[in-house]
């Protein structure tokens, strides 16, 4: 088979993300089907926006009837980080071609960890190599939420306290954060945003309004955050 | 919403999503950023995660009891567990499974 190197080197790679993806995929599709959406609805979800964090929030999105206009904002500002990975990886992926398009839709969090930390074995070709390590990673996160979905339509248990998970996902992520910017400010202005907005606007602008003040705040303040 | 439109949120989910991705792809070819992005990008990411933190308890009732109190034990586990064993699988589950005893026998 062409590009059998490529393929396990890149097979090799994933592993750790196997675990991690199956499980929240896993834990994803159970608790849509739980409550009461559609098996197939996780599913496309996983396949055609495929971003963890966002489908978790999307839940809230639908049960709060958020209008499209909102959706799309929301959407944007909570994976922006993601503009900053293609940054780094504009020349890894140059020559890719054909397969660019797909490199570039499933650049992950945790894919973009993988293709900038770990060392490249130079005897593969490379384009191949990104290509198989994202369709891996893909192919777990997919494969977790049809479990769950399947699962979740088969077995009932009392699911309530399960939406704790996307909370703890950001906790989790909140502390990773603090190891590569040991800055306490940003994380200061964004509690004290998110608190404005919760106690003066209706919860379903509360986002938009958070990130809107957060921002104003961090230029207002953008002389502190820097010298900290 | 029903199905058809929980379908069109997904599509604007999606595009919305790939468009964060591809920015960089069509509008920076040079490798250095201005200031203001690396600036923001330094900073934003840890803004968001705790605004994301408020934005999943925004409708936790803090003025009656039991005040956010589960919201507060469940997050304390998770936070602990992440700084003691650094496994995100193990804090997630074990966070998550402890808010769901709090809410459900407590």
């Amino acid at each position: 088979m062409k590009y059998k190197e490529e393929m396990k080197f890149a097979f090799k790679v994933s592993i750790p993300v196997l675990m991690g993806y199956c499980i929240l995929g896993f834990a994803f599709g159970l608790l849509m089907v739980s409550m009461k959406y559609d098996i197939i609805i996780p599913i496309i979800m996983s396949i055609f926006i495929y971003a963890g964090a966002l489908q978790f929030l999307a839940i809230g999105f639908f049960s709060a009837k958020l209008a499209l206009f909102d959706i799309f904002i929301a959407s944007l500002f909570v994976n922006i980080r993601q503009a900053f990975y293609g940054l780094s990886v504009l020349d890894k992926f140059k020559d890719s071609k054909n397969l660019k398009p797909y490199l570039i839709f499933a650049l992950t969090d945790e894919t973009y960890g993988l293709i900038t930390s770990i060392k490249e074995n130079k005897n593969i070709n490379h384009k191949y190599y990104y290509f198989f390590l994202s369709l891996f990673n893909q192919f777990y996160w997919v494969t977790g939420t049809i479990l769950g979905a399947i699962f979740a339509s088969y077995i009932s248990f009392d699911t309530n306290g399960l939406e704790f998970s996307l909370t703890a996902l950001f906790v989790v992520l909140a502390i990773e954060q603090y190891k590569v910017n040991k800055n306490y400010i940003p994380f200061l202005i964004g509690a004290i945003s998110s608190i404005l907005a919760i106690v003066f606007l209706p919860i379903a602008n509360m986002l938009i309004a958070s990130i809107i003040i957060s921002l104003v705040f961090l230029f207002i303040f953008k002389k502190r955050v820097i010298n900290e | 919403m029903n199905n058809s439109e929980i379908y069109i949120a997904i599509a604007v989910m999606a595009i919305a999503n790939l468009i964060t991705r591809a920015l960089p792809f069509l509008f920076f070819h040079k490798k250095e950023q201005p200031k203001y992005m690396k600036f923001i990008s330094d900073n934003f990411p840890a803004m968001i995660m705790i605004i994301l933190i408020f934005y999943t308890l925004a409708k936790v009732d803090f003025a009656n009891a039991p005040y956010g109190l589960k919201e507060l034990i469940a997050i304390s586990i998770t936070a602990l567990l992440h700084i003691k064993l650094n496994n995100y699988l193990i804090s997630i589950f074990i966070g998550t499974l402890s808010y769901m005893v709090l809410v459900q026998y407590i």
